[in-house]
């Protein structure tokens, strides 16, 4: 993990130098969107997520808890055991809990049935806190979508209950609610918009939704840590100043089925690397 | 061959029963769906989910009530708005630079009773000096310069910081005032930033 953080290091160094170069005047802005472009594209020489990909394998296939199975039989959609292009279609319809699930939760159904883990102790602290090791919800997760790269981002709706939830997701996403009266479509329903110098995805434009949906989960290189879906989703309401969205429950997965939608046909370049 | 068909017909029949079946869930229904997803954390109670009216509006109306309605919400907002007791505008154009760079406040992440930023810089440009700027809102660059440093600008900026609302029922603007994210002397600082002429807003 040493490399990681070095990397990690080097990278921020390097945006603190761009930030300095960039001088006063009308077009100070655009340089220091550039050089933050430019930044952008010097991380993607190498993600540190292609070591949790490989611990994610392990565990995946790793006899592990009271039943001592590994996740081999875990079927997240296309059948037990197949992993490769999955993600793309999630969340999805599950006939045997007869609910439509994201990823993370049905990861989570497969610890608790197949392995024996307990839901509560799984679903308390999902996602890892700063310097911590990732979770294995986040390290499976980061192996799981990487089987999913390149191909098509394809959120079914064809049962009542996706309907259903992309329709409930739909009315999440328009809600203006708390203290600061803010939806998510305050900040991601208009084109070209920006908070400080961060661009904000359209969600209502499928070029935008696309290239969002397909880059999470991702390596936050600012919290030197792999970021899941379910994350992204948490930490967007917390700025919106509202409660807390509780890990894997049905708004959540219907948010994340409104998203998914609204990025059909996509390319999954996950797991991506961001600032 | 005949079975064959006979499935045939009650998968079809199946096929057109689901899609006709599908009724999409009420607001109500899918309301209930919401609240059960969240859970109260640190000063972030799930009572923040209980809606306004303007903001059920607005979330209804995609942001665009009719005028009727707009303009009794517009109102409303214009007639709570509290203004200074004394008269006195404009607090520190300094302190209200620090005010417009913060964006902490009201997230589960920050502590009780911690003074609250107004992160304007989040959505408007402000100063020359800051680059780092959004553009959800207007630049209020040379705010004062451009509008002038009267009393009646003055009345109407500080009833757009207390409630934007009173101008734009549905702006995405926080209310600064009304939702008490803001105390008054943070707002006036914020009022010096921009109508101060010597605030570099200004300059």
């Amino acid at each position: 993990m040493r490399a990681v953080s070095d990397r990690a290091g080097a990278a921020g160094a390097v945006l603190a130098a761009a930030m300095l170069l960039a001088t006063g005047g009308a077009s100070a802005q655009d340089n220091t969107l550039q050089e933050i472009e430019r930044y952008r594209q010097m991380l993607q020489d190498g993600n540190p997520a292609e070591l949790l990909v490989v611990r994610g394998e392990e565990l995946w296939k790793t006899k592990r808890g009271p039943k001592n199975a590994s996740l081999e039989q875990c079927d997240i959609g296309l059948g037990p055991g197949v992993v490769k292009g999955a993600y793309a279609r999630l969340p999805r319809y599950f006939a045997d809990v007869d609910q439509v699930m994201d990823f993370e939760a049905r990861l989570v159904h497969c610890m608790v049935t197949l392995q024996g883990f307990d839901r509560g102790a799984l679903v308390k602290s999902p996602f890892s806190g700063a310097g911590q090791r990732q979770t294995d919800i986040e390290s499976i997760t980061t192996f799981v979508v990487e089987q999913s790269r390149g191909a098509s981002v394809a959120v079914p709706q064809n049962h009542p209950k996706e309907k259903a939830a992309f329709d409930r997701g739909k009315q999440l996403f328009y809600m203006r609610a708390g203290p600061y009266d803010f939806a998510c479509s305050t900040c991601h329903g208009v084109d070209g918009q920006r908070i400080r110098l961060q661009d904000l995805p359209n969600f209502e434009k499928p070029e935008p939704a696309q290239r969002a949906f397909a880059t999470w989960p991702a390596y936050r290189v600012s919290q030197g840590a792999l970021r899941t879906m379910q994350w992204r989703i948490n930490d967007c309401f917390r700025q919106q100043r509202w409660p807390e969205p509780i890990f894997i429950s049905q708004g959540t997965i219907d948010l994340i089925t409104f998203l998914g939608v609204k990025a059909a046909g996509g390319k999954m370049d996950s797991p991506a690397i961001k600032r | 061959m005949k079975k064959t068909f006979a499935l045939t017909a009650v998968s079809a029949v199946a096929v057109v029963a689901g899609c006709a079946t599908y009724t999409p869930p009420t607001k109500e229904e899918s309301m209930a769906v919401i609240r059960s997803s969240f859970q109260d954390r640190g000063i972030a109670k799930v009572d923040r989910l209980n809606q306004t009216e303007l903001q059920k509006i607005c979330s209804e109306t995609g942001n665009n009530p009719p005028k009727d309605v707009r303009e009794r919400l517009e109102k409303q907002a214009l007639a709570a708005v509290k203004f200074p007791a004394d008269g006195k505008w404009l607090g520190d154009h300094k302190l209200g630079e620090r005010i417009a760079q913060t964006g902490v406040g009201l997230q589960w992440s920050d502590q009780p009773g911690a003074a609250a930023g107004g992160n304007c810089y989040a959505c408007h440009q402000l100063t020359k000096a800051e680059i780092s700027y959004g553009n959800i809102g207007p630049s209020l660059y040379n705010y004062g310069k451009l509008r002038g440093y009267g009393d009646d600008i003055k009345r109407y900026t500080w009833a757009k910081i207390w409630n934007t609302h009173a101008y734009n029922a549905c702006s995405s603007m926080p209310r600064f005032g009304d939702a008490g994210i803001l105390t008054e002397d943070q707002i006036r600082n914020v009022m010096a930033l921009l109508l101060d002429p010597n605030s570099p807003v200004n300059q």
